[in-house]
């Protein structure tokens, strides 16, 4: 089994449009959104959900105001700056205190600190993930709750259960669709996976990002190849960002042009190169053979899902 | 005032918008700052290209064990909520990039095997862009959590009539720590379903939030989108739209600040800054600023 991870460092330059077209041409690969925070591939997908469940990434305090005696010692221990003094008083005319539910990092010292036994630490729902039914194959995706942290374990659950229903269904090839950055989701997205495809614009933001995931391959050991999409909008800088990829032992999977379709496709709600035969779906075409080559190389992934935090 | 530059969606424009505000606002005589908060990919600089003057490394605290001192009680793991420390037959395993440096374990340990020490996760940089005092902060490779990195950078902001903040992409924690107190959020979005979809989850993001916020589309087209219908649908105020021209695309690819490649695009954002000062002055007077749910 293989993991094909496509991400892309600093948002935005097409990588969701490049897995939908992906996933088309590999027929019969398991998807992943890992992009759980903005994910946008099931907008194209459009799947069929035939299972949903409840993610929980953490816990959270809460302050019972009737135990509460406002000694203060949560306040002075929480690192967080999650205890607030709350407004209203209690009965007797004290000050109570409250916990900041979107500050608190669901440590727990406050709890166990706690001389009344007045805070309860309590798993927290930060989301919900999702094992869906697609046109291109079975989908596995999340919706990060608003304001959530954690998204890490959510993505890395996500990866365990894609690899789990890679396995049952025997299918070769798991395709993830990564999140930007290189924080805590983009670790969780690209650790043990087979290859990584940067996916990224020819601009001095996307240089500098390039580096920046290029290193982060590195720090992991995952093979990586870059791809510059919408090239012609700067073939000078398109050239550069691939001789720089080269000289960073990246290989290039080619280069695709800027084209108009590929929103008419996101309006159409189909992958680009279901909406267009000609135009950028060609070099998209091309991009999906040299990246199933060197897929080809790459060992198999184990069947055991990594955790990341 | 803290004006802060998101998005749902990454690559949408939101650091050429913040860029250029903090440019406009500077040339029209008033004190600014910029605050680079996408510490995982900050791109600010190669726009704004400041003189930086000074570097600081960000330090996140973390146990320092002394095994000998160590009894073996196992305390520490047990309040440990992120399995960074794992106490085991005298050796006390540390898994430094999942601490979250809440001082539990050396709270906790009676024997003296715990105290409180510090790791560098990213640093700080500090400059000056044409008058514009310039901040970053830059997360290192392969460390998971930006929050530090961007609360550093945050309270080493300094006064000044505007304080422009770059936040990152999404809706998670290290958004939520660079908008958080900010007196005005900025949306940017470009008017395709993917970012629609995004803009909707960053709108609920920041109700979520209490913080007063409006929304520029960028690369927009001449006629209207579902994004239009959509906030005019949910009363959200559509504060600017940047067309989509080529030329500005192409400014951008170069590194350039719009304003100064393409003057003829300052009205746009310091109109921009004047209907973010006049929605402000609409919103203090009526609702409280902050209503932490
Ligand atoms: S709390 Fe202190 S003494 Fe107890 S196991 Fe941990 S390091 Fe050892
Ligand atoms: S400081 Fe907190 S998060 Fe870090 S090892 Fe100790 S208990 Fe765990």
């Amino acid at each position: 089994m293989k993991e094909l991870v496509v991400i892309s460092g600093k948002g935005g330059t097409g990588k969701t449009s490049i897995v939908a077209s992906f996933a088309a041409l590999a027929g019969n690969a398991v998807l992943a959104d890992c992009d759980v925070d903005a994910a946008d591939l099931h907008l194209v997908l459009e799947p069929e959900i035939r299972r949903r469940e409840p993610f929980s990434g953490g816990k959270r305090a809460r302050i019972e105001p009737g135990r509460c005696n406002a000694c203060g010692k949560c306040r002075e221990l929480c690192r967080f700056g999650a205890v607030l003094p709350d407004r209203p008083r209690d009965p007797s005319g004290g000050r109570v205190y409250r916990i900041d539910p979107i500050a608190c990092e669901g440590c727990g010292v406050c709890a166990w600190f706690c001389p009344e036994q007045a805070i309860v630490l309590k798993e927290a729902i930060n989301g919900e993930w999702f094992v869906s039914d697609t046109r291109h194959g079975p989908m596995v995706h999340a919706k990060l709750g608003i304001a959530e942290e954690n998204s890490g374990k959510l993505v890395s659950t996500v990866r365990q259960e894609a690899r789990r229903i890679a396995q049952t269904l025997k299918r070769d090839l798991i395709l993830i669709d990564g999140s930007p950055g290189i924080g805590c989701p983009v670790i969780a997205s690209i650790t043990g996976t087979s290859l990584i495809l940067v996916v990224t614009e020819p601009t001095v933001s996307g240089l500098h990002d390039l580096d920046r995931v290029t290193a982060l391959a590195k720090h992991f050991a995952v093979p990586a190849m870059v791809c510059v999409n919408k090239w012609d909008l700067n073939p000078e800088l398109a050239l550069m960002t691939e001789t720089h990829a080269l000289r960073r032992g990246l290989r290039v999977a080619g280069r695709i042009r800027y084209d108009r379709g590929v929103t008419q496709a996101q309006v159409a709600r189909k992958s680009v190169v279901e909406y267009q035969r000609n135009g950028c779906s060609e070099d998209i075409r091309s991009a999906w053979e040299a990246v199933r080559r060197e897929l080809d190389r790459t060992p198999d992934v184990s069947g055991e899902g990594r955790r990341a935090s | 005032m803290r004006i802060a530059v998101a998005s749902g969606k990454g690559g949408t424009g939101k650091t050429t918008v913040a860029a250029n505000l903090a440019y406009v606002a500077s040339r029209e005589g008033h004190t600014v700052a910029y605050l680079d908060c996408d510490v995982e990919e900050p791109n600010g600089a190669l726009f704004l290209r400041p003189a930086i003057s000074e570097r600081e490394p960000v330090h996140v605290s973390i146990p320092a064990v002394e095994e000998t001192k160590c009894t073996n009680c196992g305390l520490c793991g047990v309040i440990c909520q992120y399995s960074a420390i794992v106490p085991i037959k005298g050796k006390v395993l540390l898994f430094p990039e999942l601490c979250h440096g809440c001082g539990g374990c050396w709270l906790v340990c009676g024997s003296g095997a715990l105290s409180e020490s510090r790791r560098s996760t990213g640093r700080l940089e500090t400059g000056n862009a044409n008058g514009i005092r310039f901040l970053q902060g830059i997360l290192d490779i392969g460390q998971a959590m930006s929050p530090p990195v961007i609360r550093a950078v945050k309270a080493a902001a300094p006064d000044a009539d505007f304080v422009v903040i770059d936040a990152p992409p999404g809706t998670s924690c290290p958004v939520i720590e660079s908008v958080r107190d900010s007196d005005y959020v900025l949306l940017v979005t470009e008017p395709t379903p993917f970012g629609l979809n995004d803009l909707k989850l960053a709108v609920e993001m920041v109700r979520v939030l209490g913080l007063p916020f409006g929304v520029v589309i960028n690369r927009a087209e001449p006629s209207a989108s579902d994004t239009h219908a959509w906030c005019e649908y949910e009363q959200i105020p559509i504060l600017a739209e940047i067309p989509d021209d080529r030329h500005v695309a192409e400014a951008y690819s170069r590194g350039e600040m719009v304003c100064e490649t393409l003057p003829g695009y300052v009205p746009l954002f310091s109109e921009l800054l004047r209907r973010i000062a006049a929605s402000l002055n609409a919103t203090t007077t009526t609702a409280g600023r902050r209503c932490a749910p």
